[in-house]
């Protein structure tokens, strides 16, 4: 029975941490393209978001 | 994804004041490339902090600094790159997102909820058949109330929003005995746990959210993918005007932000931007989105022309005229906002079914109540009876059981490119019974083919195919294509010189060649659309007539056949409507229609008893659609008339039409069929609810069970194969 006193938080807390991930996810938007998320994978690119000083970097060389 | 790109930026970016985040419609990108150009093409322009391209919703997001790149910019830049693109309507669309985001979040707490209560429940209920002592059962049962009490008040709020408002309009809506189901059954659990007795209802309330809750969510999503897909439609229909400024200079504007008394340009081959008034050229101009008439009609100066025709011969400037309350196409939206209110007084099926369906349950959870104090139990013996009813008929699976067939029907739709966008819009197309055809662009492709009247001319089309090869006028477009059709080599010409309005003339070979209208090509003759005239040879008359969509004949005799009285409404020439009816095999016909002619004829048909389909693509089809029971639109139609339709059709044959009715009709059958289950469900649990012998085992069973029934139900209509059924056949 004692096994129980720790059994029941840790399955608690691991499906909390669980709800947790998928509201993060949610909330930062790794849902909204799951079409083109399996194409950028594949890609070749930095898919980091250009930024202007990365583009006039580019310009230079 | 405007948050992520936001948050990612803002550590980049400091100057925030100046950036702009553009969302436009790029339906074109299909891959992991074209995601690639699209971004790259945005990147390279001035001023675009970034661009992020969504391959889901074919949208992409442009954070912009408005000084050095405005929208137009960024849609020309793309048009160059191969991806029509245009600027979108923020604020709709991002309203329905939103919706979305605030269902998933609550989704992910009821499954938390569902899922670890229901780990709870069932180690009690194989308790109490072994040896649990009491203790530890209120141990779990107090573990459940602490994750049941924050979810409920939490995932349960859509329902609760939703029942409150029905109720305070005096209403009956589903929500409400769903609430009323759920609130109890927690209430009555948390009362229990308290009291240590084995009546716990919280795995029940939980998951019962959580089903319902898919339910709302998938339909939802299908409902924002169907209005973005529309959206993204109508959007590349939206023009840019080119403006002339007072010094004749040019800039590119959109449509949308022209003002009467601004001067425009429009070249050969593109949309009028605004209704206004020529005030230099002459030209052709294709009226057929307006009035459904297929032949150009030339305008020169001082004739007027509306926004949505097309300019098929010289460059005119147009002054804008139209001032916000009188342009053809406000006269237009005033019809259709009338005839648009007689609909929205259609009751939807799961209200419908609700409006007796919640009286019932409690008419009989009362009967429990007064049943069981009458043979002299205790009233809170009594209560839990009682209460139990309420929960047993709790409407898990008369809730799912629409939206769970609309869900499976409209994703069946979308991959046929039936895009259907009105909430109710299945229901009301099932209940149709007679079908009312525009001509123009609906039953034709609004495509000009050479009639075939038995001897072709070859050398004559050879020639005048090569001539008219060079121009943009829908006439000779149709010439050169006939003159490919007919497995002629058309030969690059040189020198040839467009009259606008007239015609084509070249003296490449030595002498003088025509081709264009008869009175321009000096031919007595008027039986044919456009001439082919060489000095000192015999005028050749080449015809051309809008070609009928494929399956447009099949189509209607299968509609005939099924028992749907089909007619056929048209703004075009008696002639030309006759001879489109004949073909197709329609007997009832009505040429020469005005759009408040068209909507009287609507009108008429519902007096007469009628649930008409309206098909229409034209501004002058568009009173028509709104009034009709039903209405259906290709792509190709113009914006107001997608608007307006309750579905719009891709493609340029007409089985949509027949796949969409035969959907709706499946649809109805199967959400029937799921009320049946339903009822069948709480015929066999209501009584032993009243009886006193449901334990929340039993519940759990049965709402789970019957929920998963009705979803397998709907999901059967996703690989159906169906045939269209006839009218007045039972549903």
């Amino acid at each position: 029975m004692t096994s129980l006193a720790w059994l029941v938080p840790a399955a608690l807390t691991l499906g909390m941490m669980g709800l947790a991930a998928f509201l993060w996810a949610l909330r930062s938007g790794q849902f909204d393209d799951l079409e083109g998320a399996k194409w950028r994978a594949i890609s070749d690119d930095n898919d980091r978001m250009a930024t202007k000083s990365d583009r006039s970097q580019g310009d230079d060389a | 994804m405007e948050a992520a790109l936001d948050a990612g930026l803002a550590a980049q970016a400091p100057r925030a004041e100046a950036r702009q985040t553009i969302v436009l419609s790029v339906p074109s990108i299909v891959c992991g490339n074209c995601i690639r150009s699209v971004e790259n093409t945005l990147r390279a322009l001035r001023g675009v902090e970034a661009a992020r391209a969504n391959l889901t919703t074919k949208r992409v997001s442009v954070v912009v600094d408005p000084s050095l790149s405005s929208a137009i910019d960024l849609t020309s830049a793309l048009d160059h790159a191969g991806f029509p693109a245009a600027p979108l309507i923020e604020n709709a669309e991002t309203e329905q997102a939103a919706r979305v985001s605030e269902l998933l979040p609550r989704l992910g707490v009821a499954g938390f909820a569902a899922g670890n209560i229901m780990m709870l429940s069932v180690a009690v209920w194989s308790g109490e058949a072994s040896d649990m002592d009491s203790s530890l059962m209120d141990l779990f049962h107090w573990l459940s109330a602490l994750i049941a009490l924050p979810a409920v008040a939490y995932a349960g709020q859509p329902f609760f929003k939703s029942a409150l408002a029905a109720l305070r309009s005096r209403r009956l809506n589903m929500d409400v005995p769903i609430s009323l189901g759920v609130l109890l059954a927690t209430g009555m659990s948390l009362f229990q746990t308290m009291r240590s007795s084995g009546q716990i209802y919280f795995d029940a309330a939980t998951s019962l959210l959580f089903f319902l809750l898919i339910g709302r969510v998938l339909d939802e999503r299908m409902r924002t993918k169907a209005r973005g897909a529309a959206e993204n439609l109508i959007g590349l229909r939206a023009t840019n005007a080119t403006l002339v400024e007072p010094d004749q200079t040019t800039k590119l504007v959109l449509a949308s932000t022209l003002k009467p008394g601004m001067v425009i340009a429009i070249a050969a081959g593109e949309r009028v931007a605004g209704d206004g008034e020529v005030i230099s050229g002459q030209s052709d101009i294709d009226e057929s989105l307006i009035s459904g008439e297929t032949r150009p009609r030339a305008v020169s100066i001082g004739d007027s022309v509306y926004a949505g025709t097309i300019n098929c011969g010289g460059t005119l400037r147009v002054r804008i005229t139209a001032a916000e309350d009188n342009t053809l196409l406000s006269e237009i939206g005033r019809m259709m906002l009338n005839a648009e209110q007689s609909r929205g007084r259609y009751v939807r099926l799961a209200d419908r079914a609700s409006q007796i369906y919640a009286p019932a349950v409690h008419v009989l959870g009362l009967i429990t109540f007064i049943a069981w104090m009458v043979i002299g139990a205790p009233w809170d013996q009594s209560l839990t009876h009682a209460i139990a009813v309420l929960i047993i008929t709790c409407p898990c699976a008369l809730a799912l059981a629409v939206p769970a067939v609309q869900v499976a029907a409209m994703s069946r739709l979308f991959s046929k490119g039936v895009i259907v966008k009105a909430p109710d819009g299945l229901e009301r197309l099932a209940e149709v019974d007679c079908v009312v055809f525009d001509k123009t662009g609906t039953l034709t492709t609004g495509e000009l083919r050479l009639e075939a009247s038995g001897v072709v001319d070859v050398a004559a089309l050879d020639r005048a195919g090569s001539i008219a090869a060079v121009s943009k006028h829908p006439f000779a477009q149709a010439l050169a294509k006939a003159a490919r059709a007919e497995g002629l080599q058309t030969h690059a010409v040189e020198s040839v010189e467009e009259v606008p309005g007239s015609g084509l003339v070249t003296t490449s070979m030595g002498f003088e060649e025509k081709v264009g209208s008869a009175a321009w090509a000096g031919v007595k003759d008027r039986n044919a659309s456009i001439w082919y005239v060489a000095e000192g040879k015999s005028a050749v008359g080449f015809n051309f007539v809008d070609e009928l969509r494929k399956d447009a004949a099949e189509c209607v005799s299968e509609l005939r056949h099924a028992g749907y009285r089909v007619s056929l409404l048209s703004g075009d020439r008696r002639a030309a409507v006759a001879q489109a009816a004949a073909a197709c095999g329609i007997v009832d016909w009505t040429a020469e229609v005005r759009p408040d002619q068209k909507l009287q004829a609507i009108e008429a048909l519902k007096a007469r008893g009628f649930k008409t389909l309206m098909v229409g693509d034209g501004l002058n089809d568009a009173p028509a659609l709104a009034a009709g029971h039903a209405s259906l639109s290709p792509a190709s139609a113009i914006d107001i008339a997608q608007t307006t339709a309750d579905a719009v059709f891709q493609g340029d044959v007409l089985q949509p039409v027949i796949e969409t009715l035969s959907v709706a009709k499946a649809a109805r059958r199967l959400a029937l069929q799921n009320f049946a289950i339903a009822i069948l469900y709480n015929s066999i649990f209501v009584p032993l609810a009243m009886a006193g012998y449901v334990t929340p085992l039993i519940a759990a069973l049965a709402m789970s069970g019957s929920s998963i029934m009705v979803t397998a139900n709907a999901l059967r209509l996703r690989s159906k194969a169906l045939r269209l059924p006839n009218v007045g056949a039972s549903a």
